[in-house]
């Protein structure tokens, strides 16, 4: 028997008036499926990781996501952050918004994970794009989802952020799906189980 | 309900705490509605009465209420943070809930300079006319709250804000001034309490679908 599959696409298209922003796609992730989405700029990965958090509504074709909203994680181009207040206050808002149990062990431990702990007092705007970033997928991952999706999660890190990235992708790889849009295929070529190559419509 | 209720709380509560440390939304309502009136003070002929001057009042709080409101969501756009709020499995009436209560502490602070300060430049104000102010600060925050945002995922938001909010703000305003100088203020008290209602229910069940796509 197959694994459940977690994301169904059939026939996906998106229009900004009357721009297509991809040609109409087709696919499935499944409940630990790992997919790797590429494209030149302007292609729609975006969009199609818009869409599948629900931020976005496909303009024709349908998409099934088998998942409550608050199951999934997801980094976008922007941090979904506040910037005047510090990586604990943020954490703490999204974590209580999120319910997540034992949620200020959580917190801690991501922080020291993702090496921001000694800057957890530090408003957000004070921080260096890369700390922003280690943030975003801090609260990514608070609520432990069963989806995370990412959306080019490895630009703005340093080599140490990158690759401690890898490693937690490597980690979450088994026990959830992913979705990461990027233009370094090549860092998830060992966990991506399926890939998709956007082109412009 | 006990966690809708601690989602608010949570979302008000955040919104304190950005305006105590930028400090970009109070200052400008306590100083606009201050020289507003002062204005207002000079302006108004000497023999024009005191229920022009009840106008006014309306015409400085309103303003002020709706510089607050083009400021309440520049925090959740700046950085995504309203996709945060929006993918968060909570009620999703919980941001307008927590947004229009913030507002409304904005709003209650500027009043409380506001009302002194109109008492000395131009008249008393009565029970009634302060259960009105009360009353139409409630509707102004729970209708503003909901079209300010609306207005802020529009390209053309500092446009848009006032023809949104303004004719929806028109029934509060001659509530208000009813309640201020009518002599059965009572009927206007409850226009006002009815407004609130209503268009509180309305915004809390259509925010959602401001929201999203």
């Amino acid at each position: 028997m197959g694994e459940a599959l977690l994301i169904r696409a059939a026939g996906l298209e998106k229009r900004f008036g009357s721009r297509s922003v991809f040609r109409p796609l087709s696919f499935d992730v499944s409940a630990r499926g790992a997919l790797v989405v590429t494209g030149p700029n302007g292609s729609g990965k975006t969009t199609l990781l818009r869409m599948l958090v629900g931020l976005a509504a496909p303009t024709r074709g349908t998409l099934d996501v088998a998942l409550d909203r608050g199951r999934i994680g997801y980094v976008g181009h922007e941090p979904i952050l506040y910037r005047e207040l510090t990586a604990l206050e943020n954490l703490d808002l999204f974590g209580r918004l999120y319910r997540v149990p034992e949620r200020r062990e959580r917190i801690g431990m991501l922080l020291e994970r993702f090496g921001l702990w000694e800057a957890r007092a530090e408003r957000v705007g004070t921080y260096s794009r890369g700390m922003t970033q280690r943030l975003a997928l801090c609260r990514a991952l608070l609520h432990e989802p069963d989806l995370l999706v990412l959306d080019e999660p490895h630009s703005a890190l340093d080599d140490d952020g990158a690759t401690l990235l890898d490693a937690e992708l490597v980690s979450l790889a088994g026990s959830s799906a992913l979705v990461v849009a990027t233009h370094e295929p090549a860092r998830l070529e060992a966990l991506a189980t399926q890939r998709l190559v956007l082109e412009r419509a | 309900m006990t966690a809708y209720l601690a989602d608010v709380a949570a979302l008000a509560r955040k919104d304190l705490k950005l305006e105590l440390r930028a400090r970009d939304t109070l200052p400008a309502m306590l100083l606009f509605v201050l020289s507003t009136l002062v204005v207002f003070h000079f302006a108004l002929p000497a023999d024009a009465g005191e229920d022009a001057a009840y106008g006014l009042l309306w015409v400085a709080l309103v303003f002020t209420a709706l510089l607050g409101l083009a400021r309440a969501w520049v925090a959740e756009r700046e950085a995504g943070a309203l996709d945060g709020l929006v993918l968060a499995p909570s009620d999703r009436s919980a941001i307008w809930l927590g947004k229009s209560l913030a507002t409304l502490a904005f709003l209650v602070a500027a009043e409380l300079v506001a009302l002194p300060a109109f008492v000395v430049f131009f008249a008393p104000l009565d029970a009634s006319a302060l259960v009105g102010v009360v009353l139409a600060s409630i509707g102004i925050c729970a209708v503003g709250s909901l079209v300010s945002a609306m207005a802020a995922a529009a390209r053309g938001r500092e446009v848009l804000l006032p023809l949104l909010f303004l004719p929806l703000a028109i029934p509060l305003v001659v509530g208000g001034v009813g309640a201020s100088i009518s002599p059965d203020p009572g009927t206007y008290l409850v226009f006002l309490g009815l407004y609130d209602a209503v268009f509180a229910i309305l915004s809390w069940a259509a925010f959602e679908y401001v929201v999203t796509e």
